[in-house]
């Protein structure tokens, strides 16, 4: 099968009118494992003058239709204002279709994995959905600024850190443990994946 | 290919500034806002109030691509426009290239104008967007880009920052 030369995705924006950098940033992962949290905590933890919105296009039971998306502003490298748009996709199964739409142009990933047993399967079978629609757009998550994080450490049943980094680390990548419902590890996460974006501008 | 990120030059932007400002005069529209088709807002030109144009931009971008997900299911490459009318204020969005050029009108104006303008401007837009994609290459090619000499203090900084 003949398929595109991968690219690295930066599709980074810089404006030298309004002195803004602005990067995309997907949370990505199977139903329920925390996306929408992690962004509700930075929402709600965040200086009102450095966010927007926080738009979430949910069901009428708040599971994520489309995506959540809220812009946020992280503050000033070389006189440009560092602009992060931070989105989430929608985590079931059946959303295959919209979760592929919402990675176009990503500058980096954030694989929330849902660290209880009886989720394992779900993180195997949604990381190889990641790649597979990376790959669609002719992007490899190893070229990809790209954060692993083990959510939900607070519940009885978790898998032990090391053995889900064994089944879910593709390329050394950094891997936080995190509470996201109480904010344990969500800034260190998107810190983590923020950092690679910008070295990222560096080198292209 | 696509791996320098996009740079809009001064001097560009003030250029897709103008064509948008002329867009709205002519069109009698309330606003008019050019975005990437990843959710990125470009440029801005119009009545702007209070009105959130980073999420507008963002659920546009996500409107076309929904849209053009369904084109692609009955075997349409892309749906070229789509438009929302609702009471007071209504939308028109045009697909040009990887861009989207998102009219905001209401009753002074007519989705039949909007249409007609939208049109008439999307060459140059089409164009100026082109240059703006040289540009980036160029800038990418020749190592000119701003952050090419950050150092990890300054990226540390942006997160000590309270």
């Amino acid at each position: 099968m003949l398929r595109t030369q991968p690219t690295k995705a930066s599709m980074t924006f810089i404006n030298y009118a309004s002195r803004e950098i602005n990067c995309k940033i997907v949370y990505y992962g199977p139903g329920l494992c925390g996306k929408t949290t992690n962004l509700q905590h930075i929402y709600d933890s965040t200086a009102a003058q450095s966010k927007g919105k926080l738009i979430s296009l949910a069901t009428e039971t708040d599971r994520t239709l489309f995506f959540d998306f809220m812009p946020l502003e992280l503050g000033t490298v070389r006189g440009f204002k560092t602009r992060f748009h931070l989105y989430t996709v929608p985590g079931q199964v059946f959303y295959e279709a919209s979760r592929k739409l919402i990675l176009k142009g990503v500058d980096g990933v954030v694989f929330v994995a849902d660290s209880q047993e009886e989720r394992m399967d779900a993180n195997i079978e949604s990381l190889y959905d990641l790649e597979e629609n990376l790959r669609s757009y002719g992007y490899e998550l190893t070229k990809l600024p790209y954060v692993l994080q083990l959510n939900k450490r607070d519940l009885p049943n978790v898998v032990p850190p090391a053995d889900l980094t064994a089944e879910l680390q593709r390329k050394g990548e950094p891997v936080v443990e995190a509470i996201a419902s109480n904010g344990v590890g969500v800034f260190d996460t998107l810190k983590a994946v923020a950092k690679q974006v910008l070295t990222e501008l560096r080198k292209s | 290919m696509a791996n320098s990120p996009i740079l809009i030059r001064e001097q560009r932007y003030h250029q897709i500034k103008a064509l948008l400002a002329r867009l709205r005069l002519d069109a009698s529209a309330r606003l008019v806002v050019l975005v990437d088709k990843d959710g990125q807002q470009i440029a801005v030109h119009g009545e702007l109030g209070e009105l959130d144009t980073t999420s507008l931009a963002s659920l546009a971008a996500g409107n076309v691509a929904a849209t053009g997900g369904m084109a692609k299911l009955i075997g349409e490459r892309e749906f070229p426009t789509l438009s929302h009318e609702g009471e007071r204020e209504s939308i028109h969005i045009s697909v040009i290239g990887r861009v989207l050029l998102l009219v905001v009108f209401d009753d002074r104006s007519s989705l039949g104008l909007v249409k007609l303008r939208s049109k008439q401007v999307s060459q140059e837009l089409a164009q100026a967007f082109a240059e703006v994609e040289r540009d980036s290459q160029a800038s990418s090619a020749d190592g000119s880009l701003p952050f090419g000499e950050i150092t990890d203090e300054e990226i540390d900084s942006l997160f000590s920052q309270p």
